[in-house]
Parts: structure tokens; sequence; C-alpha cells
């Protein structure tokens, strides 16, 4: 893992929360509504940090995330 | 201003609609039925001598001074009593009043020291205006007999004095307690001759149930009861009209000076919010503004170890910029930051992240409401469209039900609770969701249909199970969802909710609530004609925070309960200005107005308004600024008017955090813990120095006057300004008004809003502009701001902080009447002592299994941390939930709170935390570091060269 990035634990930990609000939605529509609050809400360097750790392990991630993080390469 | 002393009608108004019409010594006046004979007759012109009367309280009649003669009626009756009625003839003076009110006022005087000259409320005083008014010219008992003169006085207030000797009975006291404050700390005890007035069973009032709101002192018509600082430095000579810098609910004040010192804080009777009335922090707390430990001069020192340098302004902005530039240009535009503070004015605030938007080039500026109302802006807008509460304060006076959620309102809001109190005892039902036995569940006069006592953390599950029993009971407004609301998102919701696993009885197990209180809650809230939501921070300081504003959003719309008088969703906010600093674009996601970044329309119009380019991406938000400093790629912050060393959760956390930064500047009235990890200190400016406006949780956008010079030389938004000039973006502002105006250029919902409208109209709510040009108190009248209201699905998900065998206690925390937040400035003045220590509230069953006693020192240990306090044994918490307060940096209660945040916003868990109590007797290892960090605020006076 690169040394400037934001705790793993920490990013992890936030995106399946937001994953989890979102599953009762059904897949389709909560993978968009996980990739638009990360758009939304979470600043670039989050997001790129999110993506770097999750091409190094997917453990303990929710899949809505690893689905929704296919979405954001071209945002970050 | 010269001294403002508003008018007097001597009995409330009356809001009947039918008029009548009677005469008043000749003169014919038109009133609503109901109004007092007394009322009417004031109003055009003719006031009636009074003593037991004023318009705060209803009439009394107790004084006979405001004796009349109406043709047809017999003898004299009391104006204050007699309603007004159609063709009345009311004569107020005549030979015969003359002589029965001189010889009542002659009764008064008999046994009233006759010390006038010397008296502290020579010139203030309803007696001695009255004994004018009726020609008393001669005593003609004496003073031999038996009289009440040398009766001893209670100073035990450290506010205000209580000499008996000057009272006459009249019970205004006692029935501003009653009626305005709500509290019933006040009588008369005994009779006849004997009757004085006791606060409780004849205590002293400091040991009595006394709030010292100033209720009593402001209704007296004499100097029975009489501010201290009068008494000692003698009446005011004028007034400005200002508001109040704690919290959300915004008190109107009239600040009645000596020069520029500040004699007393006077609640101001026109304010929207407060309609006159106050709490012992905003009526009294002020002193902190001049207190010795107020910095006025900038600071700067090289490494957060060495002693403070005292420098010219100048000299700091430059070399603040400087440090600034470098971080820019070493680690990228991305390394700096700015936090906003919700104590200071919009215009302030709204500098600030301009500061950061422009000459910091990034939208990495965030706002304490990060820590606590957050996720009222995301779950409102989300369902409702906008990011604010939906009724003005007033709107609770027509509210049947009341449905409290995890809010203190007595402690936190006292004069809201006020209003609240006065309703309930009108008749409406309260319905408090608490894990804690808040006061509000009984107190004197209230009693809560329902206090469901849910267990810390399982907010959702409640309101989801309260929606459920309005779903599947039928008592959903369904003509009202069809008319107002989004259908697809209602069938959905309803499905959802709808489902047995969020019946009252799948959840009773995971929230400890009986699903029969749930039921009974249910049906009591969705029958009521108006039913109305307030909340706290016990609904959004959770990691489902944002799912229970929106739980709560979904509740209130399925029972048709928004958009009108007495119903509603409305947080409480905490902070002054908490509603103001989130509508100034302090979020990194949000331009003003709470208008997302990446809206390239809204950033043309501010790129074309600023001359700079806005980067579209959302910037850090103040838990994100952490992580990020500790992978070092933030390294400098802009820290205004905020104590996130105290106030933020995980406090070790946050302290590695700034002291892994390169530049750490704070602009505080105060050295603050946070201040210890800091390399630059600017000077800030009291609420008493300061020209802007604050906005309230209802909206509410008031006026903050200035009622000295700034202390530090400068108003903040001049730091701001000059600041950004000297990194290199030219910004200039003649006047505080000149921002406000720029706010209303660039922000649809405050394009009605200027200095001199708000001068004129007092205050407004917004939005106020060409669609609502004298604001808006209700929202949501013709449907919802987004277009149709939208059912949002709110899953219950528990929380990642559980008790185990080793934290086997839920940790939640909270505030108290007498302090404010971090204690920043409570702590400096007499408030401290009601409240000298946070105390752990424990349950005795927990208590005497560990072996805890009253008073105890314990040790509180998370997986976090560990402080050390005193235990307070009480039953006002459930077995297995200690509670404690955050007002003493000593404490460090955030030492032992979690990582753990809102899922949408990231709002801190500060109300789950699991813990382990233990006996201790010595503070723990962070507070003896606390001790070693304070000898690096050490100052040097002699300016750097």
């Amino acid at each position: 893992m690169k040394e400037n990035n934001l705790e793993r634990v920490d990013l992890i930990r936030m995106a399946n929360q937001i994953a989890q609000y979102f599953e009762p939605y059904g897949e389709e529509e909560a993978v968009k509504g996980v990739a638009n609050h990360l758009r939304m809400f979470w600043a670039p360097r989050m997001r790129r940090d999110l993506l770097a750790t999750l091409k190094e392990s997917i453990e303990g991630v929710n899949p809505l995330v690893i689905s929704a993080a296919e979405t954001l390469s071209d945002t970050v | 201003m010269p001294l403002i002393k508003e008018h007097d009608y001597g009995t409330p108004e009356s809001k009947a609609e039918h008029k009548v019409q009677l005469e008043i010594n000749g003169i014919s006046v038109t009133v609503p039925s109901g109004t007092s004979v007394m009322r009417a007759a004031s109003e055009c012109g003719v006031d009636i001598p009074k003593l037991c009367a004023t318009d705060s309280l209803d009439a009394f009649g107790s004084c006979r001074m405001c004796l009349v003669e109406i043709d047809g009626a017999k003898g004299t009756p009391s104006s204050c009593t007699t309603p007004v009625g159609d063709g009345m003839k009311v004569r107020t003076q005549s030979a015969r009043l003359e002589r029965l009110r001189r010889g009542v006022m002659e009764l008064y005087i008999s046994d009233h020291p006759l010390d006038c000259l010397t008296c502290a409320a020579n010139g203030d005083c309803e007696l001695q205006d009255t004994a004018g008014e009726v020609g008393l010219r001669d005593v003609r008992y004496g003073f031999t007999g038996e009289n009440h003169l040398s009766q001893e006085k209670d100073l035990s207030n450290p506010y205000f004095d209580f000499d008996p000797s000057k009272c006459i009975v009249c019970s205004r006291c006692v029935r501003a307690c009653d009626e305005i404050q709500g509290t019933f700390a006040l009588t008369i005890e005994g009779r006849g001759f004997n009757s004085k007035v006791a606060a409780s069973a004849g205590e002293a009032f400091m040991d009595s149930e006394c709030v010292s709101c100033g209720a009593c002192v402001q209704a007296c018509p004499t100097a029975t009861l009489m501010e201290r600082s009068v008494v000692e430095h003698g009446m005011p000579t004028r007034s400005v009209i200002t508001t109040c810098a704690y919290c959300g609910v915004g008190c109107s004040f009239k600040a009645e000076l000596q020069g520029e010192d500040v004699v007393r804080m006077v609640p101001h009777k026109d304010g929207g919010a407060n309609e006159g009335h106050s709490c012992v922090k905003g009526r009294f707390a002020f002193g902190y503004a001049t207190h010795k430990d107020r910095i006025t001069n900038p600071m700067i020192r090289e490494q957060i170890t060495d002693p403070w340098k005292e420098v010219s302004w100048d000299e700091a902005i430059t070399h603040t910029a400087a440090r600034f530039k470098i971080i820019q240009e070493k680690y990228g535009r991305g390394a700096l930051g700015g936090i906003t503070s919700s104590r200071c004015t919009n215009e302030e605030v709204f500098l600030v992240q301009k500061l950061v938007r422009t000459a910091f080039a990034n939208n990495n500026v965030d706002t304490c409401a990060r820590v606590c109302h957050s996720p009222t802006g995301y779950g409102l807008k989300q369902t409702f469209g906008t990011s604010a509460g939906t009724q003005d304060f007033k709107s609770v006076d027509h509210a049947d039900v009341m449905l409290l959620i995890g809010s203190n309102p007595t402690d936190a809001h006292p004069v809201f609770a006020s209003r609240m109190k006065r309703r309930l005892r009108e008749g409406a039902k309260l319905i408090v969701v608490d894990p804690r036995r808040i006061d509000l569940v009984e107190t004197p006069h209230v009693r809560a249909t329902h206090h469901l006592q849910l267990k810390p953390g399982t907010n959702v599950a409640v309101v989801n199970a309260l929606a459920h029993v309005v779903v599947t009971e039928g008592l959903a407004d369904s003509s009202y969802v069809a008319e107002r609301c989004d259908e697809d998102s209602f069938e959905r919701w309803k499905t959802f909710i709808s489902d047995p696993s969020n019946s009252p009885e799948a959840l009773e197990n995971k929230t400890s609530v009986p699903a029969s209180e749930i039921r009974a809650a249910a049906r009591l809230y969705a029958n009521a004609d108006t039913a109305a939501i307030y909340y706290g921070l016990g609904v959004t300081e959770h990691s489902q925070g944002s799912s229970m504003v929106m739980g709560m959003a979904n509740l209130a719309m399925v029972t048709g309960n928004v958009g009108r008088v007495g119903v509603g969703v409305n947080p409480l906010r905490g902070q002054n200005n908490v509603q103001g600093s989130c509508d100034m674009g302090s979020f990194p996601h949000e331009l003003p107005g709470y208008r997302h970044v990446s809206d390239a329309g809204v950033r043309d119009l501010f790129e074309g308004d600023w001359g700079v380019k806005i980067d579209s991406e959302p910037g850090l938000r103040i838990p994100n600024m952490f992580a990020a400093a500790l992978d070092g790629s933030f390294k400098g912050i802009f820290v205004q008017g905020e104590d996130i060393a105290q106030s933020d959760p995980d406090l070790k956390h946050v302290m590695a955090a700034l002291e892994a930064m390169e530049c750490v500047v704070v602009q505080d009235l105060f050295l603050n813990e946070t201040a210890a990890f800091a390399h630059i200190f600017l000077p800030g400016t009291s609420f008493l120095e300061k020209d802007g406006t604050f906005i309230n949780a209802e909206r509410r956008i008031n006026r903050v006057r200035p009622v000295m010079k700034p202390k530090c030389e400068l108003q903040e938004w001049e730091v701001a300004s000059r600041l950004a000039t000297a990194m290199g973006y030219p910004m200039h502002y003649n006047s505080a008004a000149e921002i406000m105006d720029e706010i209303a250029r660039l922000t649809p919902t405050f394009s009605g809003v200027s200095f001199d409208y708000l001068d004129q109209a007092r205050s407004v709510q917004w939005p106020c502009n060409e669609t609502a040009p004298e604001g808006t108190p209700i929202m949501h009248v013709d449907g919802f701001v987004r277009g149709k209201g939208q059912f949002m699905i709110t899953q219950y998900i528990p929380t990642e902080e559980r008790a185990n065998r080793y934290f086997p206690l839920i940790l939640t925390t909270g505030r108290i009447l007498s302090q404010y937040n971090v204690g920043t400035q409570t702590r400096r003045t007499e408030n401290i002592r009601w409240h000298g220590e946070d105390l752990l509230e424990i349950h005795p069953v927990d208590a005497e299994l560990r072996g805890v006693t009253d008073g105890a020192l314990v040790s509180l240990t998370s997986r976090k941390g560990q402080v050390t306090l005193r235990a307070e044994i009480t039953d006002r918490v459930p077995p297995g939930v200690v509670y404690t307060t955050f007002h003493h940096a000593t404490t460090g209660a955030n030492v032992v709170t979690t990582e753990l945040s809102d899922w949408a916003t990231n709002c801190p868990e500060y109300k789950v935390t699991a813990v382990q109590v233990t006996l201790s007797n010595h503070p723990a290892e962070w507070q003896a570091q606390r001790i070693e960090r304070r000898p690096a605020m050490t100052i040097i006076s002699e300016p750097a060269e």
C-alpha cells in the first residue's frame, strides 16, 4: 500500500456503512447509490485511496462497494 | 441608542378574532374579545396605575391599584381582571379612584424602606413610579409598627440579590417562575402579614430548585430581586439590541450598558425566538467576554513546544500567509484546509469558506456542525429538499402531541423548553425517546405520556417500529401522502416498513422498549390533529444519524405532519449559529445555500463573482482532514473558534493529527486546548464585539450588534479578508453589511436579506426572497421544496460499537443547563458554581457491582482511552448505561469516545461508547499529560522584532 493514503480500515468501514444503507434498494440501485454517495461526499483523494486499497485486497469489503468502485475510476 | 424600555400593556394580548368596541375616558377603542380593560386602555394611550400586572403574565388582581369605574357595574373593579365588553364605558380617573389608589399605595409604602436615592432600582422601580402617579405625598402610619424592613437579604445566587424588605408580595416573581419559566421554584410562604416569597421550601436561592433564568428578576417591580451587577454598578444608560451567543434558540437581548461596559443583559420582548424570556447562560453568563484570560494580541511560535511571542497584526497575517503558501508550494493546494465555527457570525463564516475556496484554492472547508447536526442537513434534504427545520418556535403553541427524541431541552435549549412546558401544561401530550430520564419526563405539572427508554444506538429501530404501527394499523394520512409525496418511494417504503421485522414486537429485544409502549406512542402521535417532532444530538450523533433523521421525516410525512402550524420535524441546534454556518457553505461539498460544488451553473455564479476557478470536487471533512494529516497529505489548518482538541471524538487521534501538521492556526478568545498544538494564535471577538448575523434553529436571521470595540482591534471578518489578500487573493469589504449583501447576491434563499432590512424587520426566517419577501416561518406549506416528499428506506443496522465483557457498559454524553459545550465560555463565569466538574452518572446497580460510592473517583475506560472522574449514583440512567458531560477540559470525556461515525456524513458517534468503570485514586495518563502540555502556553509579552 502506498505511503500517502488514509487508513485502509477506516475507508473500508465507511464505504461498507454506505453500502449497508443502500442494500435494501436492490443491487442495481444500490450500486448507483453507493457510487453516487462516494462521488458527492468523498474527496477525490479518499476515492483514490479506496480504489488503491481495493486493488490490494477486497477482504471484508461489501460487494456493493466493489461494484460501485468499478464505476468510479474515471472520477479520481 | 438610549435605554430602551418596552411598553407594558399590563396583561397579555388576546388572540381572539372577535372584536369588541368600548369607550375608555370617552375614547372609542376596538380590541379582540378577551382583552382586559387595562390592556384596552393602554392600547389607546391610557396607562392605568398597576403593580401586580405586567403583560408577560396572566392577570392576578391582587394589588388593587388598577381600579376603574364602569357604567352599570358595581364598585370599582380591577381593570386587569375585567375583560372588555361591547359598549362598555370605562373611567380610569375620578376623585374616588384617586383616593382609593392613594390609600392603597400609602399602605404599601408604610412597610417599604424609604431609601429611594440609594436603592439599586432608583429610576427603574414601578413602586416608585406608581407612588408618583397616584400623587402620594404623605404616609400617615409611621414606621414604628410591625414591619418587614429588617428582613435578611439572600445573596447566595451569584447573579442576583433577593432583598425581602423591599417586597410588596405582588407574586409577579412566583408567577413568572410558574407561567414563563415553568419551574415552579418560588412560592408565597405564610399567610397575611407573614406572607413572603420563598425559594423551594424556604431555602436559599442557590440551594433551591431555581434555575436562575432571571424571569423573576425581570418581573419584579421593585428592587427585591435585582441583578447584582446593577447593585454594584448602577443603572445602565443605553441599550443595544443583539443576539445571544449560546444555544440554537438564538434569544434576542437588550445589552444594557454604561459606556462600553455591559451592566446587564435583558431578554428582549420583541425577540422573535424568545419573546422576553432567557436562561442562566444568556441572561447572566456574559462575563467571559471581559475575562482576564482573553488573548487580545496575535501570537506566533516556531514549534508547539516554544513559548508564545506576541506580534502585531501585520506580522501575524504576513507570517500566516507565508507559512500557508510554503505548504501549498511544497505539498500542493490540497494540503490546506479550514474549519468554520457556529459561534461566529454568518459574515465571518462566509469569509472563511471563501478564504478556503479562493486563497487556499480547494474545498477543504468544514464546520463544527460536522460533529453535531450534519445528518440533519443530509436527511432533511433527501426527504424534504432543504437542510433545515420546518417550523418556527411559536408553532409548538399549537402542537397537540410532541415527540421529543434525543434531546434534553430544559438543559440544552431552556428557553424553548419553557415554551414546550407551557403548551404541555395546557394539555398537549409528550412522548420522550431517550435512554436517560430527562427532566421533561416528569417535572412540575408536566409528565410524559410515554417515555420510550431505549437502549443507546437503537433509534432507527424505534422510529421504524413507530412507523410500522402507523402503516399496519391504518393510521396513515393517505390523502396527504397521495397529494404531497412521491408515490413510488412511498410504495416501496410501505412494503419495507410493513415487514414484520419492523414490528415493535420483533424489535423489542433490540430496543429494550416494550412493544405495547411503542404501539401506544405511535397511536398517540398518528391520531393527533397536530403532532410535532423535536430532536437533538441524541438523534444525529450515531452511526445511523442520517437514517434516523430520514426515519423521522418518513414518520411525519406518512401522518401528514409537515407543512402547517403545530407539526413538523424540528432540529434543536446545539450552538447559536449552526444553521447559519451550514447555510453559508461551510461544508466541503456545498457552496452557500446548500448547492453542490459539482453543479457547473452554481460554480459559474461564484466564479463570476469571485474571479477564481472553484474546484468541482468535494473537499475533506473534519475527520478526513485528521486522517489525511496522519498520512502526511494534509499539513496546515485554519481553525476558527472551535476547540477540536476537546470537542471532537477519539482525542488522542485528533491530537496526533494536529501534531503532524506544519502550521496550525487557531482563532479564538482563549488559549483553548487546540491552541496547545497551534503555531499561530489569532485573537477573536466575543459576541459583544461582533457585527453581523446569527441564524437560529428556526432559520431566523438575527442581527448581532457590537456593544464594544473589538478587544483585539480587528473584526474576525477583517482577519479572514486580510489573510486572503496576503495569500494573493485580494479581498476587501468596508463593513459586515457588505458581506451580507454578497451572500444575498449569491444565495437565492437570502436574496431579500440585508442589514437595513433586518434593522427594520427585527429578524426574518429564510427563505427571504421575491417569493417570500417577509420570510418563511413554516416551510413546505404548499408542497415540499424538492417537489414531492421522498420516503427513504431506513433499515436498522446496529452500530459496530458493542458492549462486551471487557467493556460492559454503554457511555452516552450530553450537556447540562449551566454549561455550554466545551465550557470555554461558561467555565469563565460564575456558572462554574453550579457545575465545577464533569460527573459520571451511574445506576445504583452498576455502582454496587463495582463498589462505587457516590462521589468516588472512577476510571472510565473504553478501547480508545481512559479518564478519571467522579461518580454520581442515580437512577436517571438505566442499568448498563452511564452518562457524562464534556464541559471540562480536565476531564477529557472525548478521550474515550470512538472513531465511529454516521454512514452518510461522518458525524461522530458520541452517543454510544462501550466502557468499563472501575474505582480509581489517580488521574488517568492522558490527564497527567495534559498538565504537562500547559507550560507550552507561556506567553512572552514583548512584541517580536
